[in-house]
């Protein structure tokens, strides 16, 4: 059994490399019907159990500080290369859970947040936390049966969105639909690092 | 599974441990010798892990013994995880092990400083827009 363990960076080893996204939104917005919708896998489910709470952790409204609690995370996969894997995380619904949403969140490529204009505050929460952190996201209306359609400009301005951030109207039981938001996300994600890439090299941005 | 439910402990009364749920939180513990933390090595939920061999002279018990299974393609933490039906802090433990013993090699996700990389971004659209 002489063998080249550990060996995360070259020679024989693991090919391929991984990155997530997060879903994100209120709590029964379709947030799992998207993963599963999109995922070449059947959606798994995992628990983490958090016995402590991190030092730097400012969101624990709700969040009772003692003992050990478990959190379910929801997730699909989707091999956009023979070199990438993405992972599509649901972020736990409930707002007790977000603590835990530091650790999803770092190192995530981006966010989907999902809405539903018939409750659309439920989302705010999400994108509070999304512009805090600086973790660029879109925000895609799940266009419930039977629910208003709205303007995409209409929903920006009740989330009071920064206008850069793309609105896409959407139905997570769709594969295409869901094709679309994220393809959306990755357009976004892109234009803007071609801006920090100029301001970077001291040109001016979106000239 | 039971599905994260059932565990919060602001709802767990004096009948604690009475609760079937407290079964399958001590075995996982007992399973990885008690410890909590793998060794030196960094497994992110997102890290992948392949198996590079097998022990053909050491009987390994049962947990290990599916890891190895199941990675002989490369898998997320959080993969093993869900298809073991074990706590995330568990399975890393688990993991570190066999990466210690040379089973199991492991992959870090993407640096956050090549996330804003365009042309790693547009290798992402491009197999999404595939899909």
């Amino acid at each position: 059994m002489a063998l080249n363990s550990s060996d995360a960076v070259a020679g024989p080893g693991v090919g391929q490399q991984s990155t997530k996204i997060l879903i994100a939104g209120g709590f029964g917005v379709g947030k799992t019907t998207l993963v599963e919708t999109i995922s070449e896998i059947t959606p798994l489910r995992t628990e983490e159990v958090l016995t402590a709470i991190g030092a730097d952790v400012d969101d624990l409204t709700g969040v009772e500080r003692k003992g050990s609690t478990t959190v379910a995370l929801d997730f699909g996969r989707i091999t956009v290369s023979s070199d990438v894997i993405v992972y599509l995380f649901g972020t736990p619904g409930q707002d007790r859970f977000w603590f835990m949403w530091d650790e999803l969140a770092n190192g995530a490529l981006g966010a989907v947040v999902l809405a539903d204009t018939r409750r659309l505050d439920a989302c705010f929460p999400a994108v509070d936390f999304f512009e805090r952190r600086g973790i660029p996201f879109v925000l895609a209306v799940n266009c419930f049966d039977g629910a208003e359609r709205y303007d995409p400009e209409e929903i920006r301005g009740a989330a009071d969105l920064d206008p850069l951030v793309p609105v896409i109207l959407c139905d997570v039981r769709q594969r295409e639909s869901c094709k679309t938001v994220l393809i959306n996300l990755l357009k976004y994600l892109i234009r803007l690092s071609t801006a920090t890439e100029l301001a970077r090299n001291g040109q001016p941005v979106g000239a | 599974m039971n599905g994260g439910h059932g565990r919060d402990p602001a709802a767990i009364g004096p009948r604690a441990w009475f609760d079937e749920d407290a079964g399958p939180l001590v075995r996982p513990y007992a399973m990885t010798g008690g410890r909590t933390r793998g060794s030196e090595h960094e497994l992110n939920i997102i890290t992948l892990v392949l198996t590079v061999a097998v022990p053909s002279d050491v009987a390994l018990e049962w947990e290990r013994d599916e890891i190895l299974r199941l990675c002989r393609t490369p898998k997320s933490v959080a993969e093993v995880a869900a298809a073991l039906d074990l706590p995330l802090t568990v399975v890393k433990v688990l993991l570190s092990d066999l990466i210690d013993r040379g089973y199991i090699v492991s992959r870090s996700p993407v640096l956050a400083r090549h996330l804003q990389n365009a042309s790693f971004l547009q290798v992402v659209l491009d197999g999404i827009e595939q899909l």
